[in-house]
This record gives C-alpha cells, structure tokens and sequence, in this order.
C-alpha cells in the first residue's frame, strides 16, 4: 500500500486518539479519558452514518433514533439484570456488553430495515423530512412511555460488564470503545471496496444507470441503511454506558443533527471524516464551553462559516479533495 | 357530555391546525419557489412570540406586540436571507439543512443571550378574553375561536395574493420556472427576499398568537417545526393547499387521537394500562398516519407538479 497524504493523517489522528487517554491516565486527568471516550463513540456513531451519508449519499436526519435505541437497549437489559424481572418471554436481562451490543445493532439494524423500506420509497429532502419525523416518533415514545422511566430517563448503576477486565476503570473502557471504532471503520472500508459498497456509491451518483445494469437501487439502499442504523446503535449502547444514563435526549432531533455535523466538519464519505469530526467537535465544546457560558452561539457561527465557505472538513484542508469515490 | 367534549376538543384540533398551517404556509413557500429546506424556520416563529410578549409588556397592547411580531419575525427574515440563505439556493439539501441548523443554534442561544432563560408570559387582550357556551354546556374560550378565524382569513388572503396579485403571479412562475422568469426580467433576488419574510411573518405570527397561550421561551418553535415538515410532506412539498389539507388533517388526528386512543382502549383493557398505552399511541400517532400516506403516495396527497 503507497501511504499517501489522507492514509498518513488518518493514522496520526488514530495514534493521537490512542496516546491521549494514557497520557492522561499518567498525568492523572481522568477527565480527559472520558473526553477521548466521547470522542470515539461519536465518531463511531458518526461511521455508522457516514456509511449512509457518505457512501450512499442517503441524507438521514433520524440516526438519533438508532442510537438512542441501542442506549435504551442497553439501560433496559442492565436494569432488568439488577431487578431480576424477566424481560420479555421469560428472557432475563444482562450485564454482559458483548451480548448487549448485539442486542443493539440487531434491534437498530431491523428498526432501520422498517423506516428505511418506507422513507427509501422517497427521495432527497422528502427524505430529510422523513427520517426525521420517525426519530421524532420514537422519541415521543420514548417519553409517554412511563416504564422506563420516560421523560426523566433511566440510569444504569454500574456499568456494564467485559469478561477479563475492569469496565470501570476510565482507560479500560475507552480502549474497549477504542477498539469498536477501529473495527467498524475497518467494516466501512470493507464495504467501501466491496461489490455492494461499489453499487451503494452508484446509486448514488447515478440511479439510473444502476438500474440500468440491473441492480435494484432500492435494495441495495435499504441494506445500506439497515447496516448503517446497526452499527450508529451500537454505538448508542456505548454512549448510555459512558454516561451510566439514558434519555430521551439521546433521541432528540439534535442529536441527529449533530451526527450529520460530525461528519461535515470532518469530511463526508472519507473514512476517518467521523473521527477528525468528532475529534473537532468536542474539542470545540469543551474549549468554547469553558470559554464563553454562550458557546452554542459561537459553535453555531463556526459550523456557518464551514457550511459557507470551507467545504470539504477538516480532512479536505488537510489531505486535499476527495478522490472520486 | 361527552359529545360536548369532543366538540371541544374538535376545535382544539382546528386551532393546532391553523397555527400548522401558519408555519407550513411559509416553508412550503420557501421550498416551491427557491428549493431550500429551512429548518430554522422554528426560529422565526420563536422571535416573533418573543417580539410580541415584549412589544406588548412596554406598550400595554396586545394589538402593538402582534404588529411588532409581524415586523420583527419579517425583519429577521429578510436580514437571514441577504446574509446567509442566499448562498445556499444553489447548494444541495446537505449543505442547507446544516446551515439552517447552525442558525437555529445561534438564534436559540442569542434569544436566552438577550431575555435570559426565564419564559415570558403573554396575557390574551381583553377583547379576546372569556368564553363562549357550546351546544352540550361546556364553554370554549374566545381567544382559540379567534386564532380559528384569523388562521381562515390569512389562509384566504395568502389564497387572494398568490392567485390574483402580481407578486402572486411572480410567486407561481418562480415555482414553475426559476430561470425563466429571471430571464424575463423580473429581480429574482429581490422576489427571494420578499418570498422569505413573507414565510417568515407568518411563522412570527403564529408565534406570537400561540404565546398568549403558551409561555414565551426559547426552544418553543422546534416541536411547531418538526410537526409543520409532517404536514408538509403529508401535504406535498410546494402545495399550499396540501399545507392547508395537511396541517387541518395532522392537528385534528393528534388532538383527537389523544383524547380518543386511551377511551377506546379502555374498552378493552384496565384503565390504568390503558391511559399508558393509549397515550404513547397517540403521541406516534400522526408518524403513523405520514408514513402510511406516504407509503401509498410518496409525494404526497397534493403533489407539487415540477418537484
């Protein structure tokens, strides 16, 4: 493989995100392992839409329903671990994340399978508008629904287990999520280079010439979806285990927004897009929060200028346009 | 009794649809005739309950804040448009939905920035205030009744200007033909500005009518907002009657919904379980009824010709 400019930027930053948390566990600054932890299960939420956004050009403003479903998914198995209710079928919840996680992306992938097979039926910004009012659906749901705690949310006692290590300890739980990540754009550049990635990435560009060689756009759209639904899920299940909490907030519409903005202030399609977004957003919030008590302003004004005037994200400023993809 | 109450709650229904309508008018607009998807359209509606809690706090006048809402929310339109949305028309919907987005962070943080983060309350002028009785005995106040009425008669005067005026007229080439109508010498730079603080004064209006209702605070337009796409997509983009159709047919079905959703279950189940279950049915229950228009036409009931 030639290392070219993106390959080398996209290592450092992988490096970079590896080195800060045991730089921090060193110093003693546990609260910057926590900040390195938001930063990789944002930006792995952020993959799972890039595989829509960017490959397949799919613009949902509604991923906030999957991941605030793969959070529920692991706040309602944790509690009925702790309480001992059976869940449903005499099912009895878990403590165990590896269970949960699948738990999560199958849940988020078959809910994406159902709003995907109708919003797919429609395209550009009926389908912004779409996506959006099914998030907001589950969302409502979310809090007239009083048994897992609706509005006020539920939280999550202890965080759940991985056999052979402490979840508990800040370090080990970030390299836990530090490893997801590394696997799920490790599946992204697989289905990138893959067949189905290749005609995910025409329909795209040219629907009609994919069905004219005989793939179904549709088809192909809806399994992108679906996948990209799973993995923004298990994502979400990280997220309610970083917190020990989950809300209905997870599932707001700002929540979709943001992902979209991860991926923009990054650069979309690219496969480290999410990472260098995630990596600058919360970066911003935390620098503007301790700044200025308005910081939403001001991160309002920066996402203006990028939107105006710096297209492409940081990773288009640093490694230069796109190749066609 | 309860026949009264569903009379009620008919009207409270039609009152959810016309401040729908308010709302949806303006993006619809917005959508036909420049293609832009304008999520801080929330926001305008925002700035014209706070302009007219204000305006109506230093006067002592309903009536004052209700024009200084018009004007701020038309304002605050037309300067969002010459600095900001006129780059986006020829952008795709990515580019615009995340600029309108950032907008929505600067306005809502901006409008705590300026009147803190306390709501502001908004009394109903006195014309307005009182009941009037309802076949069946209840009373149903005068104020919802009002904003029935002054719904009807912007939904007919937006019908008169964009049918029988020539801004109207300007209004229906540009959704038929951008280009062309700018080759015809009309300034369509111009026509955009206007276009978008006519959206936005009827966003400012429907908020400041409902913040007699409500508290006035920050954040309140982004439910109106998400509800408005529904019945925009419902509707058909760029279809104001769709809007009108739309906007009754969603404020009806929700208010209705949950009021009859946990009666009817109570039918089957106990009463307790049954409130729980009928209403988060109810909340889901105009995303149900989108998504089954839309899985029959994905359009839309009334969809826009050239879209």
């Amino acid at each position: 493989m030639i290392l070219n400019r993106e390959t080398l930027i996209n290592l450092v930053l992988a490096a970079l995100l590896l080195a800060v948390p045991f730089a921090a566990d060193a110093l003693g600054q546990p609260f910057y392992i926590t900040l390195a932890t938001r930063i990789a299960i944002l930006a792995l939420a952020a993959t799972g839409l890039n595989l829509a956004l960017g490959l397949g050009g799919l613009v949902s403003f509604g991923h906030a329903a999957f991941f605030g479903i793969g959070g529920y998914v692991a706040g309602i198995l944790a509690a009925h671990a702790f309480s001992g209710e059976p869940l449903l079928f005499g099912l009895s919840g878990t403590k165990q994340m590896w269970v949960i996680w699948i738990v999560a992306a199958i849940l988020s992938g078959l809910v994406g399978l159902a709003i995907g097979a109708i919003s797919l039926r429609t395209s550009g910004v009926y389908f912004i508008m779409i996506t959006l009012a099914f998030a907001q659906m589950v969302y409502y749901f979310a809090i007239s629904w009083p048994a897992y705690g609706g509005e006020d949310g539920l939280s999550i006692l202890v965080r759940n287990q991985f056999p052979g290590v402490n979840t508990m300890r800040p370090l080990t739980f970030f390299l836990i999520c530090y490893v997801v990540l590394l696997a799920a754009l490790g599946l992204f550049a697989l289905i990138r280079a893959s067949r189905f990635g290749t005609a995910l990435q025409a329909a795209r560009q040219n629907e009609v010439r994919v069905a004219t060689v005989g793939i179904q756009p549709y088809r192909i759209r809806l399994t992108g979806f679906a996948i990209s639904a799973a993995v923004t899920g298990l994502a979400g299940a990280l997220f309610a285990d970083l917190n020990r909490f989950v809300s209905p907030s997870m599932l707001s519409w700002h929540m979709s927004g943001e992902l979209i903005v991860l991926i923009i202030l990054g650069g979309t399609g690219r496969l480290f897009g999410p990472l260098a977004g995630a990596a600058l957003y919360v970066i911003f919030e935390y620098a503007l929060g301790g700044l200025t008590e308005r910081w939403q302003f001001f991160l309002g004004l920066i996402l203006l200028v990028v939107v105006l005037f710096a297209r492409g994200g940081l990773l288009g400023l640093l490694a230069g346009k796109a190749k066609h993809g | 009794m309860t026949l009264a109450l569903a009379l009620e709650q008919l009207l409270n229904g039609l009152q959810l649809g016309v401040m729908l309508f308010l709302m949806a008018a303006g993006l619809t607009l917005i959508f036909g005739v420049m293609g832009l998807i304008n999520l801080a359209h929330g926001s305008l509606y925002m700035v014209g309950a706070f302009a007219c809690a204000t305006v109506a706090a230093w006067t002592g006048s309903f009536w004052i804040g209700l024009v200084a809402s018009l004007a701020a929310a038309a304002a605050a339109g037309a300067i969002v448009e010459l600095v900001v949305i006129r780059r986006l028309y020829d952008r795709d919907h990515l580019d615009q939905v995340l600029a309108t987005f950032a907008l929505i962070l600067m306005f809502s943080e901006g409008t705590r920035w300026l009147f803190g983060s306390f709501p502001l309350y908004l009394d109903i002028p006195p014309l307005l205030q009182g009941a009037v009785a309802l076949p069946g005995g209840t009373e149903y106040p005068v104020y919802r009744l009002a904003i029935i009425l002054a719904g009807a008669i912007v939904a007919f005067g937006l019908y008169l200007l964009i049918s029988r005026t020539r801004l109207g007229m300007r209004i229906r080439a540009g959704e038929s033909d951008r280009e062309m109508i700018g080759a015809l010498g009309v300034d369509i730079r111009t026509l955009y500005t206007v276009v978008f603080a006519l959206g936005a004064a009827l966003a400012g209006l429907a908020g400041a009518m409902v913040g007699a209702l409500q508290s006035v605070q920050v954040g309140m337009g982004e439910p109106v907002l998400i509800l408005a796409f529904v019945v925009i997509v419902i509707g058909g983009i760029g279809s104001i009657k769709g809007a009108l159709l739309g906007a009754l047919l969603v404020g009806v079905t929700d208010t209705m919904g949950r009021f009859l959703l946990p009666k009817l279950l109570a039918l089957f189940v106990a009463p307790a379980q049954a409130g729980m279950i009928g209403g988060a049915a109810a909340s889901m229950l105009i995303y149900i009824v989108m998504a089954v228009i839309l899985a029959v036409k994905p359009r839309g009931l009334f969809p826009a010709a050239h879209a």
